[in-house]
């Protein structure tokens, strides 16, 4: 406990057990300096601490006894890899005398963990510990953020050992802060003077970096047009002028169509990931790209780069608009409004001010509306599915680290205990919740967690009664037929209210706007239950395999840019 | 792309665990090891691993990127024949009947650079070390004699290069200590 503390650790989700039972009885002596929330169930935990840590950028904290606990954390700790969030997992092992013989609860946690962490270990005697959690700490907030586990056997809790205080900033065989190679910023900016279409790619390295500030000086300076990748979003404010919008399968036009039309792209914190490339020969075939990253495994791993700056995102940005010249690209910054005019015509129309007699609601209205409500600043957490992309594509950010959502992993049950880790990590913002019915259900226990610590989010369920982003899919690609994609549901506000949590169904789009003023003016957790609308599609897309300039503008209609 | 051999030397840490970060990088891509071997290197607890994989030149870059992604390898290399100089060892057991039946021991030891480790009334173990060809040659010159147990080792190697790029590396993380600590 002692070694957390000395990491500043002050809050930790978690979920007890025999094996970790004698961590659990030392957290009752510290309870006035760690609080522990009790989830109900492992995955929630991990979740709710990634939650945490993407809302503040500190390192999230999660317990979990051995066997069943462990292994419940998978999960959550695959999702951390892949968003890069930095999350510490303590789990209970068996006694170091039991190791290997297939004791009760016994599982391989380092192994079975090691393909979806940043660094697992096992820990034997009680002088390990705090060494391990020092360099755990370390590990999973340097360089390029990611989970670890510290597995602890049961004898190394108990046993006694003088508590040293460790600490960490160095590993021999680990480099998480490369020196910056001075040429490659100047060639990155001598690439950029000469460009006359230039482009910014912002990742989710910008927010981790904290470069925000940093991104848009550069891209101000030099007039350079930005698009954010899904996590990448809230990175530069949504109403910024050089904003245009999200990359990818279901991001904007402008974007998308102009990355084929860009000369140099200048691509931050993002990884080139198949949601955001579509065919990679397809891909940006006029440009010469140059890509910023921390972590330098992601150089031409997916598409290949004509110059490659491995460094912290926040001091390579800043130099880089240090080196570039003022200058102005009026013709190509303007041609961004041609592709935006169609999307909001063709696309946004519809989504936003839909006319359906029945009343059912569209997705990107009701976002749309909350996220108004809100006066476009509350922090995002989505599911995953279309309530996600809806809620992606139509909330509106005005500061980082403002949206959170399972990017790589795109793990269903991510939502609501994420936004659960984020309300407690940030309780003076509001956090709202966009949630479907799939997903609500695969981790709809830890509305137990909200119920015991009052935790205020703002849940909203898009609930169109289908597993909705495949039924699309089906719609589009398998002639139609709804295989184990309908779902009979539940009385969701009645479920809510058993938790003591508040609520109301909206059934009709004429009271959306009262009830999204009711949640908004309610203390606390609500959970709005919306009627949506059961055949729903999300578009744009640009289909799986095709290039980024192929776009569906609906079922049948690709978009033929003038 | 054709797919080659290639060589990856991997400089770790000496800790446990690492064999199954540095194998799932390969497993995970359906990646077949042909031939692995691990020791201690030059380095006072530094472990080397030499690895031999046939691929495609882009994918072994991306393995070797990935396996440096690990908290406790130093450095991986990727290597093609040409720029190292590397070995194997195969032992072979030989009833020492048919041997001596066939008049070759001194042929045998002579014209494939073999030696003779030991004679027992029952068997003859030959020792020889060499490319895989040269220990396929004698494997091949072996089998109708009766060849009852073979065993070759995974290929060893070291860098032609007069740079150590792991001691640079090395170099290079002192001296971030020695700012560190400062
Ligand atoms: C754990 C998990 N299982 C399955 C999937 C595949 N999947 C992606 S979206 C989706 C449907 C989600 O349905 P719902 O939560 O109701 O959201 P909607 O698309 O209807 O908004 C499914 C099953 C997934 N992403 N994660
Ligand atoms: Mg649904």
């Amino acid at each position: 406990m002692r070694a957390l503390i000395d990491q500043g650790v002050d809050k930790v989700f978690g979920y007890p057990g025999g094996q970790i039972m004698p961590v659990y009885d030392s957290l009752y002596d510290y309870s006035d300096k760690i609080q522990h929330y009790l989830a109900r169930h492992e995955q929630g935990a991990i979740h709710a601490a990634e939650g945490f840590a993407r809302a503040s950028g500190k390192t999230g904290v999660v317990i979990a006894t051995s066997g069943p606990g462990a292994m419940n954390l998978i999960t959550g700790l695959n999702d951390a890899l892949m968003d890069s969030t930095p999350v510490v997992a303590i789990t209970g092992q068996v006694p170091s005398t039991l190791l290997g013989k297939d004791a009760f609860q016994e599982s391989d946690v380092v192994s079975v963990t090691l393909p979806v962490t940043k660094w697992s270990i096992l820990v034997r005697t009680p002088e390990e510990i705090a060494p391990a959690v020092a360099k755990a700490f370390y590990i999973a907030n340097s360089g390029r953020p990611g989970p670890v586990v510290i597995d602890i056997a049961k004898d190394a809790q108990v046993g006694m050992a003088e508590y040293r205080h460790s600490s960490c900033n160095f590993i021999r065989s680990y480099d998480p802060k490369p020196e910056i190679d001075e040429s490659a910023i100047q060639a990155a900016a001598d690439m950029l003077n000469a460009a006359e279409r230039p482009m910014i790619l912002s990742g989710h390295g910008v927010t981790i970096a904290g470069a925000g500030s940093e991104l848009i000086e550069l891209a101000e300076k030099a007039d350079i047009p930005v698009a954010c990748t899904m996590l990448g979003l809230s990175s530069i404010p949504t109403a910024h002028p050089l904003n245009k919008g999200m990359l990818g399968m279901h991001g904007n036009l402008g974007p998308n169509i102009n990355t084929n039309k860009a000369d140099v792209i200048l691509a931050v914190g993002m990884r080139f990931d198949d949601r955001v490339t579509g065919d990679t020969g397809k891909y940006a075939p006029g440009a010469k790209i140059i890509h910023i990253d921390i972590d330098s495994s992601e150089f031409d791993k997916t598409v290949g780069s004509d110059l490659h700056i491995h460094a912290d995102a926040k001091e390579a940005l800043g130099r880089i608009a240090a080196l570039v010249n003022q200058t102005k690209h009026e013709a190509w910054v303007e041609s961004f409004a041609r592709h935006e005019k169609v999307e909001t015509e063709r696309v946004k129309k519809q989504e936003l001010f839909p006319d359906n007699e029945d009343g059912k609601m569209h997705m990107g209205e009701v976002v749309n509306k909350v996220s108004e409500a809100f006066g476009h600043d509350a922090v995002l957490v989505t599911d995953v599915g279309q309530n996600q992309m809806f809620s992606v594509r139509y909330f509106s950010f005005s500061s980082p680290r403002s949206c959170i959502s399972s990017g790589g992993l795109g793990t269903m049950g991510f939502g609501l205990p994420a936004s659960i880790g984020a309300k407690i990590a940030v309780p003076e913002r509001d956090v709202v919740l966009f949630v479907g019915d799939g997903g609500l259900q695969m981790t709809i226990e830890e509305l137990g967690m909200i119920m015991e610590y009052n935790v205020g989010v703002k849940i909203i369920l898009l609930n169109n009664n289908y597993l909705g982003n495949v039924r699309q899919w089906q719609e589009l690609f398998f002639n139609s037929r709804y295989s184990a994609t309908p779902m009979k549901n539940p009385d969701f506000v009645a479920l809510a209210n058993a938790y003591g949590i508040a609520g109301e169904n909206v059934e009709h789009r004429d009271a959306l706007g009262e009830a999204i003023e009711r949640m908004k003016a309610h203390k606390g957790v609500y959970l709005l239950n919306v009627n949506i609308e059961e055949m729903g599609m999300i578009f744009p897309m640009t289909p799986g395999g095709h290039g980024v300039d192929e776009i569906l503008l609906n079922s049948t209609e690709y978009y033929k840019p003038v | 792309m054709e797919n080659q051999l290639f060589t990856i030397s991997v400089f770790t840490e000496n800790q446990v665990s690492l064999l199954h970060q540095i194998s799932m990088i390969f497993s995970r891509r359906c990646l077949n090891i042909e031939s692995l071997s691990v020791s201690a290197c030059s380095i006072p607890g530094v472990h080397k691993f030499t690895i031999t994989c046939k691929s495609t030149r882009p994918m072994m870059e991306h393995v070797v990127k990935q396996i440096e992604k690990r908290i406790e390898v130093l450095r991986a290399f990727l290597h093609t024949d040409d720029e190292i100089v590397f070995q194997e060892v195969a032992l072979y057991k030989v009833p020492t009947s048919s041997v001596l039946e066939s008049g070759q021991i001194e042929d045998i030891v002579r014209q494939n650079g073999a030696r003779v480790l030991e004679i027992q009334p029952e068997y003859t173990v030959f020792e020889k070390t060499g490319h895989t060809v040269e220990v396929k040659a004698l494997f091949d010159r072996l089998k109708p004699l009766g060849l009852r147990q073979f065993v070759r080792s995974g290929r060893i190697a070291v860098t032609k290069a007069t740079l150590e790029l792991v001691d640079e590396f090395l170099e290079r993380q002192e001296k971030r200590r020695d700012r560190l600590s400062r």
